[in-house]
């Protein structure tokens, strides 16, 4: 329990990496670290695919990543239609790539693929913890 | 190149917004029309396959109603399931069931009734077919993925709204001519400029057509095919592949990896190239995708698709025609019916009875059907 506190809106809440959301309370974007093979993962995953450890630790992702695409959504989903519009992106960070949102107030012309940004950790109104890009 | 399975009998409903009956009525038209195509009863079919997307159904496992209405019991049966791509996954088991000599003839069932739910609860079931730890709860849906693609696609190769206008446009011409197409109007690059933006820079027609319909095609041994059939169509080449489901997993969004590594598949097994391929149906769900194809099946260089469509090579009379049944776009898009369509059309092309869609002494087709945002890829190359 305590992943339901992650994201716009929840899906699911149990989880082996729900301590994202406490890291994300306390500020911080963590990617985990396999400490066996030290290979690192965003999204977090509990489980290492490259050598079968599942012992972790976390590690705060990269403080300036590049935009790779993005997408301003104006019909969105059933359950988001108070968030829209909004801006759907992926960053890569150099060794992960991360999905989220960017942040409303950057206005859509001074969007561009490559663009540098760095996320930030936001709480909604509604209480969920998450992050957001904002452009550097 | 393998002559082992062919394709003997293929049925497709009209695809509309809101099919007048029940799913099993819908189902037992596309049925009906692939038995009498193939001229056999429903007796010497060894097993059926169901083709679906189940998020959008309201019977739970329709595998076992659809046998018994179907007159298909006490045959097996069973459901599978790759979102969009479903019954060409279909084709792909079929295919195996009979080379593994467990079969001699396979009916491939796919279907969709999308109007059963809402338009926008699809959409939020079709955002749950994204990550729902990681992206989903972004408001993240089908059209979303698709535009970050394009914006990729617009970033690193200079192409433009207005390419993946042409794309709807040529789509609505064919669709017009299509008595089974649920989307039978002509549309001009500016009515697609101007239209809604869903995401950018997608428009509402840059995507193609929710719509209910049902396809089905019997596939049958060599041995069995010679026997039924004056006019088989030949399984040449197959191809599959998969992709992360979460977009952070993908090296670049400018082209679909699965799909590349699906038709290299299959032409490898054809012993084709892109060059000899006379029609092709691919996955248009929206305009970029249609671009994206030309790409990963190779009839372009990465890039250099758009001048494909600039230049009328993917129209009737081009070098190399694209879904010129209308495509997901205007043809419509029942999810698990889509692929079984897709290979219908091109089974149609190479016996010569596409009537105002025939592209003139069609050999050989080729079908690209892609599940969820190039989650899931089937390549299928077919011959006379
Ligand atoms: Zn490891």
């Amino acid at each position: 329990m305590g992943f339901e506190k992650f994201g716009p809106k929840s899906f699911t809440a149990q989880t082996r990496v729900a301590e994202f959301a406490d890291k994300l309370a306390a500020g911080e974007i963590c990617a985990t670290r396999c400490v066996r093979c030290r290979r690192v993962y965003f999204p977090p995953r509990a489980d290492c695919v490259s050598c079968l450890g599942n012992s972790m630790e976390w590690e705060k992702i990269p403080e300036k990543g590049k935009l790779v695409s993005y997408t301003r959504v104006q019909y969105p989903p059933a359950g988001f239609e108070a968030d829209a519009p909004y801006t759907l992106a992926l960053v890569d960070f150099g060794e992960v790539k991360v999905f989220g949102r960017l942040s409303n107030a950057v206005e859509e012309a001074g969007i561009k693929v490559g663009r540098e940004v760095k996320p930030v950790v936001l709480t909604t109104p509604d209480g969920q913890l998450t992050y957001e890009f904002v452009l550097i | 190149m393998s002559r082992d399975v062919a394709i003997i009998g293929v049925g497709q409903t009209k695809f509309t917004r809101n099919y007048q009956g029940s799913l099993r009525e819908m189902v037992f038209e596309a049925f009906a029309e692939a038995l009498r195509d193939a001229g056999i009863t429903a007796r010497e079919i060894g097993a059926s396959l169901i083709c679906s997307a189940p998020e959008y159904d309201k019977q739970r496992s329709p595998a076992g109603l659809l046998a018994e209405y179907l007159g298909l019991n006490p045959q097996p049966t069973f459901v599978l399931e790759s979102i969009c791509s479903s019954s060409t996954t279909g084709v792909r088991v079929g295919y195996s069931l009979i080379k593994a000599g467990l079969h001699d003839v396979v009916a491939v069932i796919g279907f969709q009734k999308m109007s059963e739910i809402s338009s926008a609860e699809s959409q939020e079931r079709m955002g749950r077919g994204a990550d729902i730890m990681w992206e989903a709860p972004f408001g993240s849906m089908m059209p979303a993925y698709y535009a970050m693609h394009a914006q990729a696609h617009f970033a690193r190769y200079g192409t433009t709204e207005e390419d993946l206008a042409l794309i709807r446009v040529k789509a609505s011409k064919y669709g017009a001519l299509n008595e089974r197409a649920v989307f039978r109007k002509e549309l001009t690059v500016e009515q697609c400029l101007n239209s809604a933006v869903v995401s950018s820079p997608l428009k509402v027609y840059d995507c193609c057509a929710n719509a209910d319909g049902a396809s089905c095609l019997i596939l049958a041994n060599a041995d069995r095919a010679k026997a039924i059939s004056a006019k088989p169509v030949w399984i040449l080449g197959l191809g599959a592949a998969s992709e992360t489901m979460s977009l952070t997993g993908r090296e670049a969004l400018d082209g679909l990896r699965a799909a590349r590594l699906a038709a290299r598949e299959a032409y490898q097994m054809a012993g084709l190239t892109p060059g000899e391929i006379d029609v092709a149906e691919v996955h248009d769900c929206f305009t970029i995708a249609e671009l994206m194809a030309y790409e990963d099946l190779g009839f372009a260089e990465p890039g250099k698709g758009v001048e494909l469509i600039r230049n009328g090579q993917t129209s009737l009379g081009g070098r190399i025609p694209v879904n010129v049944d209308g495509g997901l776009l205007s043809k419509g898009h029942p999810i698990g019916a889509t692929g079984g369509s897709q290979v219908r059309t091109i089974v149609l092309q190479l016996r010569g009875e596409a009537g105002p869609m025939q592209v003139p002494g069609a050999e050989i087709g080729l079908v690209h059907n892609i599940g969820g945002v190039g989650i899931y890829s089937n390549v299928i190359i077919l011959g006379r």
